[in-house]
């Protein structure tokens, strides 16, 4: 555990992408861009005279639901450009071999990558807390809310962040890489919708147990789900199931961690006994 | 200390390596020199464990390849030909990566680092970034984080490729030290009189095949005791040809009736031929001019190895 701690390529990776300037430039413009939407939103509904001057709970939980989704896309699309490069990268700037000949075992490298690349991710979601706190000054939010999110979406930056390694690991090229990452998470947003409503239009009004995985497992749905609580009876009537969905989500995106780094552990080096 | 048994690795029908069969004792430097795609770099990407056999093993310190390349890891310090270096870091930092890769404690690495810095001649560049150092001190660094673990073996591929002659000359230099620390070490170059200088045996590959090897030794002193002379004269060479003859350590004395000129092979020391020469221009026999044919290190090494196969 303690040469986990100490990983070599985490530390490393972290000192380069906060030795520039650009990282925190990036956080800037981000916060920039949160702290307007929210200024804006605020001042938009307190203009209406019926309001009196204040967020109701209801405008309020509407802020939090927007921010939500800003953050889930942000999750989404920035974490395949963060990890999809990461071995790759060090493969086209020939700097991989010498790292693959140190007695670092392959775990450890994968995990360093993974761990510094959604580093940056993270800094950004935590630096946004405070502009998520707004919507406390008015109710409608609990801070468990908050917190429960705040880990679905440290749970899914992980997950495809782990995906993203893994193609980084087994493609040569880092674009290619990209766009196997992209297209997963284009896969897991509307495939998996798509299938969803598939299955459930073949089983109408039936048990479809393929209808309820494909619904779970994708990320708009969860979000949904916690959301507006009451969604779940919309599940349970398309699939007949009400199975709770974050817990199919949790072990669903646990599970394709779990795999993605295993896949990546084994073939970032090559099987030497192999003999092709 | 490396040992190649019946090394083979192809790619579909093209052999990149066929049979080698190699060993290389401990604190002995071994030279590589074949043409690019020969195989060198191959051989030593198996060595390195970053390349599977297609059949054959091979083995470090007697730790194989195949089934225990961690071991081998740790037992060698690698040096590719080609190679990138993380832009943003400081030289120091750069080591200092490398050095907690390898499980180095930090306490004792800036020590150590200091101590390898100086060994490449990087000292004063100790807190530059990687990007700005030069080619030259590129492949310097890339040796002392090749050296940082200590490793018993080095595998440098080309490691003096790509630089002007006053950093070759360097690199020449910190290969002399390694060699004094004991090291075994596996080096390639295409160029072979600077693999002579620093190796104690050479072994030549093409297309795949070890053609030979010998001790450098060997060729060293087949160049000293064959120097060709040529002696260019005004007048008829007869007179010329007989005063040579009559010398010592000359021999296969040809004389040129046409052009005026005696070429003869001279096996005497350096200051046999001062000796030699001085006494033949005292005397009167109109010469013109001498001059020693350079010696081709290549065709030595050719001569002696020919016929192939070792």
């Amino acid at each position: 555990m303690k040469t986990d701690l100490s990983n070599p390529v985490l530390m490393k990776e972290i000192k380069l992408r906060f030795r520039s300037p650009k990282s925190f430039v990036g956080i800037l413009f981000y916060l920039a861009a949160m702290s307007l939407f929210v200024i804006g939103f605020m001042y938009i509904m307190t203009q209406d005279s019926s309001s009196g001057g204040y967020l109701d709970p209801g405008q309020s939980y509407m802020l939090f639901t927007l921010l939500t989704y800003i953050q889930l896309v942000l999750v989404l699309f920035i974490t395949p450009g963060l990890t999809a490069g990461s071995i790759s990268s060090e493969r086209e700037k020939q700097t991989l071999n010498m790292l693959l000949t140190t007695s670092q075992s392959s775990f450890q490298i994968i995990i360093g990558k993974l761990l510094s690349s959604i580093a940056f991710l993270i800094l950004m979601l935590v630096s946004s807390l405070p502009l998520y706190s707004v919507v406390f000054l008015y109710g409608g939010v609990s801070p468990k809310q908050l917190l429960l999110f705040m880990f679905y979406f440290l749970l899914t930056t992980i997950a495809i962040g782990s995906l993203g390694v893994m193609f980084s690991t087994l493609i040569q090229k880092t674009i290619i890489s990209m766009i196997a990452t992209y297209g997963s998470v284009l896969s897991l947003l509307a495939v998996t919708g798509f299938l969803s409503i598939f299955f459930a239009s073949l089983n109408q009004g039936g048990v479809s147990p393929a209808a309820y995985l494909f619904a779970a497992i994708n990320p708009a749905v969860l979000t949904a789900s916690l959301l507006a609580p009451d969604s779940g009876d919309f599940l349970h009537g398309m699939t007949g199931l009400r199975w709770p969905v974050w817990l199919t989500y949790l072990l669903f995106y646990l599970a394709l961690t779990a795999a993605a780094v295993f896949v990546s552990v084994k073939s970032l080096r090559v099987n030497m006994a192999r003999g092709k | 200390m490396i040992e190649t048994r019946n090394l083979t690795k192809s790619y579909g029908t093209f052999q990149a390596l066929q049979d080698l069969n190699l060993e290389i004792g401990e604190g002995s430097v071994f030279g590589f020199v074949g043409a690019n795609g020969a195989g060198k770099s191959t051989t030593f990407s198996i060595l390195a464990t970053l390349l599977p056999p297609t059949s054959g093993d091979a083995f470090v310190g007697g730790h194989s390849v195949r089934t225990s390349p961690a071991e081998v890891r740790k037992l060698i310090g690698y040096m590719p030909d080609f190679f990138g270096v993380y832009d943003q870091l400081k030289t120091e930092e750069y080591l200092d990566f490398y050095a907690a890769s390898y499980g180095i404690p930090a306490g004792s690495r800036k020590v150590l680092i200091g101590q390898l810095l100086d060994l490449v001649n990087l000292a004063e560049k100790r807190d530059a970034y990687v990007d700005s150092l030069s080619r030259g001190m590129k492949q310097r660094l890339c040796l002392a984080r090749s050296l940082i673990h200590d490793p018993k073996v080095l595998i440098l591929d080309e490691p003096a490729s790509g630089l002007d002659p006053r950093a070759r000359v360097e690199m020449r230099e910190i290969m002399k030290r390694l060699k004094e620390m004991d090291k075994t070490i596996l080096i390639s170059s295409h160029i072979l009189p600077e693999l002579a200088e620093m190796c104690d045996e050479i072994g030549v590959i093409d297309r795949g095949r070890l053609l030979a090897r010998q001790p450098v030794r060997d060729i060293h002193s087949m160049m000293k005791g064959d120097r060709v002379i040529t002696v260019k004269l005004n007048g008829p060479p007869a007179a010329a040809a007989s005063f040579f003859e009559e010398r010592p350590f000359v021999s296969a004395l040809r004389r040129d009736d046409e052009t005026g000129e005696v070429t003869f092979s001279f096996s005497g020391s350096q200051s046999d031929q001062e000796e030699l020469l001085a006494a033949a221009a005292a005397s009167p026999l109109g010469i013109r001019s001498f001059s020693e044919e350079e010696t081709d290190l290549e065709d030595v090494f050719l001569s002696l190895t020919k016929g192939g196969g070792v």
